[in-house]
């Protein structure tokens, strides 16, 4: 995966809260080996009807590569496929006042920003995006977000930042780790044998 | 030199911290690790690193999210098929104990963790499924993860994880009858909404929850990640042990006794301060519903389907779009509301308590809509059928069918169509979560049971007037 320190893309609100992952990505596409892509299915039931046809929304008006989203954006399920339908559509950054947990550390494990900006800024920007989709930067080295000439704050786990820019995921960043894993291990066998499933 | 006081999360949390970074985030060990259908994107990451499964004695694997609820030997959908082959492709390459469908100790796969001792106290327990907090129920940190970080515990059996906040929900009171850890749940979760205890973990205290069985415990920590919490965790204590005590895979013997001394350690320490508490009067609590489309959108079942106009403008659009999906009036009483089709089942309530307080209601009577019972595993079907439950469900005109997530997610085929409104003990009321324009209301088993035997939305209470519980 390759990181990113810079993005410019248009941006649309989804302003609803607690779009979820099953809204996301409903549940019968997720048999879809990831190299069919999972772009076509991101929020498929409210981007299509039940026969296929376009319905207007957002994401088919246009192709923005960021999102302006309502608080618990990405609760639910754990399922990673809700971000790589996100990724495989395009989008690059989330922006929302709250994320579900477990989906802010998928975005982050596949190269997508889930930024949280303060209440009054994604109100303002929310305003701002019912006239229509805006070019947006996003800059992950001041973490900010540019809007005109304003200069939002994105507020970001430090180490999620580390990975972002550099496209890593905590694979690699435990490698350097292996020793002191294999010592635990020792250890906590000694220590707590019942810790081991009984045969 | 006395240590300063922690809660149960945090004493776990140092006692798998294997390295601490500077910024708080540590790297965990993971004592078990739970796969299921949708862990093959975790296997073909790991395939396309070249790497192998470091621990393939604490792994476990289970079919269950696409498990086929009635013809298991010939399947007929190819994608189910082949979700299902991988799975077993998978785990018999990497050395991985699966439990496929021919197994007698298939289920879901936070049933049969406990059922089969594989959940145990004092562990971290991960799994690619949100609802792996249920096995906190143990006390233990167990959460769960996306595929990314599943192929990281497959190659490493360690986890990175920033700490959470740590919150205390203490249920005080007592629990009125056909009122349950369901209701607790959705109770708090309508109080402090979907994301009340985002970034936290919440340890469920107070005499109401000494009380509650294995089972009840076990649905209140399930439905933590509803309000928005990754962990749920109850310190464990003698109804654990019993229930432990002759697991196929918990300790036996003197290691038994080894670890349940070493478990008795386990609590919080009475002076230990959480980031947050919150106190419950469980005797306020009547039998609660979800009316919209989040679970926070829940109410007692006496209440009326809210009003967008009197809920606030910040408020009023999310109530009208979700009573508009649900097909809802506002304003008339939520009881009575007909409804379509039952379903009883998921990791949520489908253990044997769960059957046996929906059958409870359902003996001697006739369900007026159709409906699916899917019990949580091989073995609750087993024990179910033993005792009987199986006739009075299927004597009320309900089907029962085998072990699988089925309807709670409808991966495997059995969906709520489109419009259609289904009283289900499942966990989320999502927009399309049972199927495409499916209509979830959540509830206990005993008032789906109740709902099934009206037609309609109902309070179960009159229903258990005179009645034994088994
Ligand atoms: S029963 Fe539902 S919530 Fe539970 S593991 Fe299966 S799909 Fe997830």
């Amino acid at each position: 995966m390759s990181g990113w320190r810079q993005h410019q893309g248009q941006a649309v609100a989804l302003p609803a809260a607690n779009i979820d992952t099953d809204q996301l990505i409903p549940a019968r596409f997720m048999a879809t080996p990831r190299g069919a892509g999972y772009g076509q299915y991101l929020l498929y039931d409210a981007r299509f009807d039940e026969a296929g046809a376009t319905r207007p929304h957002a994401l088919n008006d246009s192709q923005p590569s960021l999102l302006i989203a309502g608080r618990n954006f990405g609760s639910g399920s754990s399922r990673e496929a809700a971000v790589y339908a996100l990724a495989d559509y395009g989008i690059r950054a989330v922006f929302a006042p709250s994320f579900g947990d477990i989906f802010a550390a998928n975005a982050v494990n596949n190269g997508l920003l889930p930024g949280v900006l303060a209440e009054e800024d994604h109100a303002a920007l929310l305003d701002m995006l019912e006239e229509g989709p805006r070019e947006l930067t996003v800059d992950l080295d001041q973490l900010t977000l540019r809007v005109g000439n304003q200069m939002l704050p994105i507020s970001l786990d430090p180490v999620w930042r580390t990975k972002l820019i550099n496209g890593w995921d905590d694979i690699d960043l435990t490698r350097q780790h292996e020793a002191a894993i294999a010592t635990y291990a020792t250890r906590r066998q000694a220590d707590a044998p019942w810790a081991w499933p009984a045969r | 030199m006395t240590s300063p006081p922690r809660t149960l999360f945090e004493r776990l949390w140092q006692a798998h911290a294997i390295h601490t970074r500077e910024d708080g985030a540590a790297l965990l060990w993971v004592d078990r690790h739970l796969v299921h259908e949708g862990s093959h994107h975790a296997f073909r990451k790991l395939a396309g690193r070249g790497l192998s499964v470091m621990r393939p004695e604490l792994t476990f694997g289970v079919a269950d999210h696409y498990a086929p609820t009635r013809d298991r030997v010939a399947i007929a959908d190819p994608d189910v098929r082949r979700m299902i082959e991988t799975l077993i492709e998978n785990t018999a390459q990497h050395g991985i104990t699966c439990f496929d469908l021919t197994d007698p100790r298939q289920g879901i796969v936070h049933v049969i963790g406990p059922e089969q001792g594989i959940t145990l106290p004092g562990l971290v327990i991960t799994c690619g499924d949100s609802h792996t907090s249920t096995h906190g129920a143990f006390g233990s940190i167990a959460f769960g993860i996306g595929a990314t970080e599943v192929a990281h515990v497959l190659a490493t059996q360690a986890i990175w994880q920033q700490r959470p906040k740590t919150m205390r929900i203490r249920v005080d009171g007592r629990l009125g009858p056909g009122v349950g850890a369901k209701d607790v749940a959705l109770g708090w979760i309508a109080k402090l909404g979907a994301d009340g205890a985002r970034g936290h973990a919440v340890e469920y205290a107070g005499p109401v929850v000494d009380g509650l069985s294995m089972e009840g415990r076990l649905t209140l920590c399930n439905l933590t990640i509803e309000g928005g919490g990754r962990f749920g965790l109850v310190a464990p204590d003698e109804t654990t042990f019993q229930y432990l005590a002759g697991r196929p895979f918990a300790p036996k013997g003197a290691a038994m006794d080894q670890a349940v001394a070493a478990w008795r350690g386990l609590a919080s320490d009475p002076d230990a301060a959480f980031d947050r508490e919150v106190t419950i009067d469980a005797t306020e609590i009547a039998p609660i519903v979800t009316w919209g489309t989040s679970p926070e959108e829940a109410a007692p079942v006496t209440a009326s389907v809210p009003d967008p106009t009197r809920v606030g403008p910040e408020k009023a659009d999310r109530v009208r779009a979700a009573l508009d999906y649900m097909g809802l009036t506002p304003g008339r009483p939520l009881e009575g509301t007909p409804i379509d089709q039952v379903f009883i089942g998921s990791c949520t309530n489908a253990r044997i308590e769960d059957l046996r307080m929906a059958a409870a209601v359902l003996a001697g009577r006739r369900a007026r809509v159709p409906g699916l019972v899917s019990p949580g595993s091989a073995m609750v079907k087993a024990q179910a059928e033993e005792e009987g439950l199986d006739r009075i469900f299927t004597e009320a005109g309900l089907e029962w069918v085998a072990s699988g997530c089925s309807m709670c997610v409808g991966m495997n085929g059995d969906l709520v169509l489109p419009g259609q409104r289904c009283a289900s003990t499942t966990n989320r009321n999502f927009r399309g979560r049972q199927g495409r324009g499916a209509r979830t209301h959540l509830m206990s088993p005993a008032m789906v049971a109740a709902a099934a035997v009206t037609g309609a939305l109902a309070d179960v209470r009159p229903f258990l007037a005179g009645r034994e519980v088994a």
